[in-house]
C-alpha cells in the first residue's frame, strides 16, 4: 500500500501561527480564553483577533492562510492536475445564511481558486471528526493513484449560530474547560485553521499517516455510546498489529463534557490502552470543530518530534472510570508513533495512526 | 446494484406509512434525515438479518446543499428561542447517523459536499471509501434538499464487487 506522508503544515490559532510557536504556547500553557458577550447569554471562548481584517469572509481568509503556509512548506505546485484539495468544516460561512456564499461547496471553490488548485475540491463535513475524516480522505485519494499530493485544510469561526446552539444543548462551560477532570462541566468553543499537505513522497524523514477509520456508534445522534462502541471499533481497526507500548500517546477528543470523556475512557480501556499516555488539547484551543482534527494532529507531530507528551491543560483530578493515563504535567517520550482520536454528533468516531517514517 | 429515488415534493409521511410505520422517531427528523431514512428502507427492507449489528457496511452521503433547509429553521428559532431539537440536525452527517442507528450499522459513516451532482466523482469517492478493509458494501446517497418541499435524491446499495 502506498505510504502517505505529511510534508507541509500550516496553522492559524489565537496562540500562534507557526507549528513551532504553537508548540511553545501549548508547553507554556498559554491560552487566549476569555468571556465574550453573547446573544444574550455570555460565552467563554478562544477566538482569533479580527482587528484590521476587512474582507468578505474571515473564514475564507484564515483557511487560505493555513493552506498557503502548508503548500509553501511542502514546496508543491498547487495548480498541478495531480494535486487534490479536501476542505474540513462544519459551518464555514454560516453567518451568511441568507446568501449563496453560505454553502460549504462555495467555501471550497473559493479556497481552490485562491490556492490555484485546478482539480475539483471535496468537503468532508462529518461533525466534530471532520478534520480527521478529511485527512483520511486525503490519504485515500493518494492511495487511489490519482493524486501525488493532497492539501487538507480545515477551519471554523464561531458565530451566533454555533454558540447559541451549544448553549441550547447546555454543553458549554463558562469557565476554562477541564478535560477528564472530576469537576469538568462542559466545553469551550474555539477558532482556528489548520492545513496539512499529504504526499506519496517525502525527501526527508516525515510523519506518515499509516491508516485511519471512521466508525458509527449506531446508538444516538447527539450522545456518545455508553460502551464507546464506535471509538473502540475505530481504535481496533487502526491498531491491528500495533503494540500499545509502541505508542507515545493517544491524543484524544477530550471536549470536557461529562459524556464524551467518559465514553473515550471506556473505549481506550477496551482497546487495551489504559497505560498509554493520553492527552487532550481543548484546554488550550477550545473545541475548534472543523479545524480540530488537523490542528491537534499537527501539534501532536511537533510534540512527538520534541520527545514530549504534552500536558492536558485543565485536568487535575481523575474524573473518568475506568481511569486513563492522563496528566497535567509534560512527560518525556522516545516513541515515534501516536493515535489521534475524535468523536462527534451523528454517532461518528474516528482514529488515525501516525508514525515517523524514513525518506522515500 | 439497486437504485431508488424519491420525487421532489412527495409526501414523506405517506412513504413512511407505506414502508415503515413503526419508528416514531422518524417524525422528529429534519427533511434531509427523513429522505435518507426512507431511501435506505426502500433499498434494504427485504434484506435478511436486518437490525443485527454490522460493521462491514458504510453509509456515504453526498450533496451540494448539506443541511441548509434545517439550518434556516434553526437560524429562525435562534432569533427568538434557540431550539436544541433543530440545532442537532444542523450537520450534514446527522442523516448518515440516523441511518446507522435505525439499521445498527457500525461501519463508516461520512458526509461529503460537492460542487454539483457528478456521478463520476461520487463513484470515485465511493471506490476510495472501499479502501477500508472492513467495508464490504455501502449505502450511497446523493440528497440535495433545498427546502422541505424541494429536493433531488438518488440512492444506491453497492457491494465491493460492484466497484472492482
Amino acid at each position: 500500500m502506498t505510504k502517505v506522508y505529511c510534508i507541509g503544515c500550516g496553522l492559524v490559532t489565537p496562540v500562534g501561527n507557526t507549528p513551532a510557536e504553537v508548540l511553545a504556547a501549548v508547553r507554556a500553557g498559554k491560552t487566549a480564553f476569555r468571556q465574550y458577550e453573547g446573544w444574550p447569554e455570555p460565552y467563554y471562548a478562544s477566538l482569533l483577533d479580527r482587528s484590521g481584517f476587512e474582507g468578505p469572509s474571515f473564514f475564507d481568509h484564515i483557511v487560505l492562510q493555513a493552506a498557503q503556509a502548508a503548500v509553501q512548506e511542502a514546496g508543491i505546485d498547487a495548480s498541478s492536475a495531480r494535486v487534490g484539495l479536501v476542505l474540513s468544516t462544519i459551518k464555514a460561512n454560516i453567518d451568511k445564511i441568507d446568501s449563496e456564499d453560505v454553502s460549504l461547496a462555495a467555501a471550497a471553490e473559493t479556497l481552490a481558486k485562491s490556492l490555484g488548485v485546478t482539480t475539483a475540491p471535496v468537503v468532508v463535513s462529518n461533525a466534530c471528526i471532520s478534520g480527521l475524516a478529511a485527512l483520511l480522505q486525503g490519504v485515500r485519494m493518494i492511495r487511489s493513484g490519482e493524486f501525488d499530493h493532497v492539501i487538507v485544510a480545515g477551519a471554523e469561526v464561531q458565530s451566533r449560530f454555533i454558540v447559541t446552539g451549544f448553549q441550547s444543548l447546555k454543553a458549554l462551560s463558562l469557565n476554562p474547560c477541564k478535560p477528564f477532570d472530576a469537576d469538568r462541566e462542559g466545553l469551550n468553543v474555539g477558532e482556528a485553521s489548520a492545513a496539512i499537505v499529504l504526499s506519496a513522497h517525502a525527501d526527508r524523514p516525515s510523519w506518515e499517516i499509516v491508516d485511519g477509520a471512521v466508525r458509527n456508534d449506531a446508538n444516538h445522534i447527539s450522545g456518545p455510546s455508553r460502551t464507546g462502541e464506535g471509538s473502540y471499533n475505530a481504535l481496533r481497526y487502526v491498531l491491528e498489529g500495533v503494540k500499545a507500548d509502541e505508542l507515545a500517546f493517544v491524543n484524544v477528543h477530550g471536549t470536557a463534557t461529562r459524556y464524551n470523556d467518559q465514553m473515550e475512557a471506556i473505549a481506550l480501556n477496551r482497546a487495551g490502552l489504559q497505560d498509554v499516555p493520553v492527552n487532550a488539547l481543548k484546554g488550550i484551543f477550545g473545541h475548534t470543530m472543523g479545524a480540530a482534527g488537523i490542528l491537534e494532529s499537527i501539534v501532536s507531530m511537533q510534540a512527538c518530534d520534541a520527545g514530549i507528551v504534552l500536558p492536558t491543560q485543565g485536568f487535575s483530578r481523575m474524573g473518568v472510570e475506568p481511569a486513563v493515563n492522563v496528566s497535567a504535567q509534560e512527560r518525556k517520550t522516545d516513541k515515534q508513533a501516536f493515535v489521534k482520536l475524535l468523536s462527534g454528533f451523528g454517532g461518528v468516531n474516528g482514529a488515525l495512526l501516525f508514525r515517523k517514517g524514513g525518506a522515500r | 446494484m439497486k437504485q431508488v429515488s424519491i420525487p421532489s415534493g412527495a409526501s414523506l409521511t405517506a412513504l413512511y406509512r407505506e414502508w415503515v410505520g413503526d419508528y416514531p422517531k422518524f417524525f422528529k427528523m429534519d427533511t434531509l434525515s427523513k429522505l435518507g431514512f426512507l431511501l435506505t428502507e426502500m433499498l434494504v427492507h427485504d434484506e435478511p438479518d436486518r437490525f443485527t449489528f454490522r460493521e462491514d457496511r458504510a453509509v456515504l452521503v453526498f450533496s451540494r446543499e448539506g443541511c441548509i433547509a434545517n439550518d434556516r429553521h434553526y437560524a429562525e428559532s435562534m432569533q427568538d428561542f434557540p431550539s436544541p431539537a433543530l440545532f442537532v440536525y444542523t450537520l450534514p452527517n446527522i442523516v448518515s447517523g440516523e441511518i446507522s442507528i435505525r439499521n445498527k450499522w457500525g461501519g463508516e459513516s461520512s458526509a461529503f459536499v460537492l460542487e454539483s451532482y457528478d456521478e463520476a466523482r461520487i463513484w470515485a469517492l465511493v471506490r476510495q471509501a472501499f479502501q477500508d478493509k472492513c467495508t464490504q458494501s455501502a449505502l450511497v446517497a446523493w440528497m440535495d434538499c433545498k427546502s422541505d418541499t424541494e429536493w433531488v435524491t438518488n440512492a444506491w446499495l453497492v457491494d465491493k464487487t460492484d466497484m472492482l
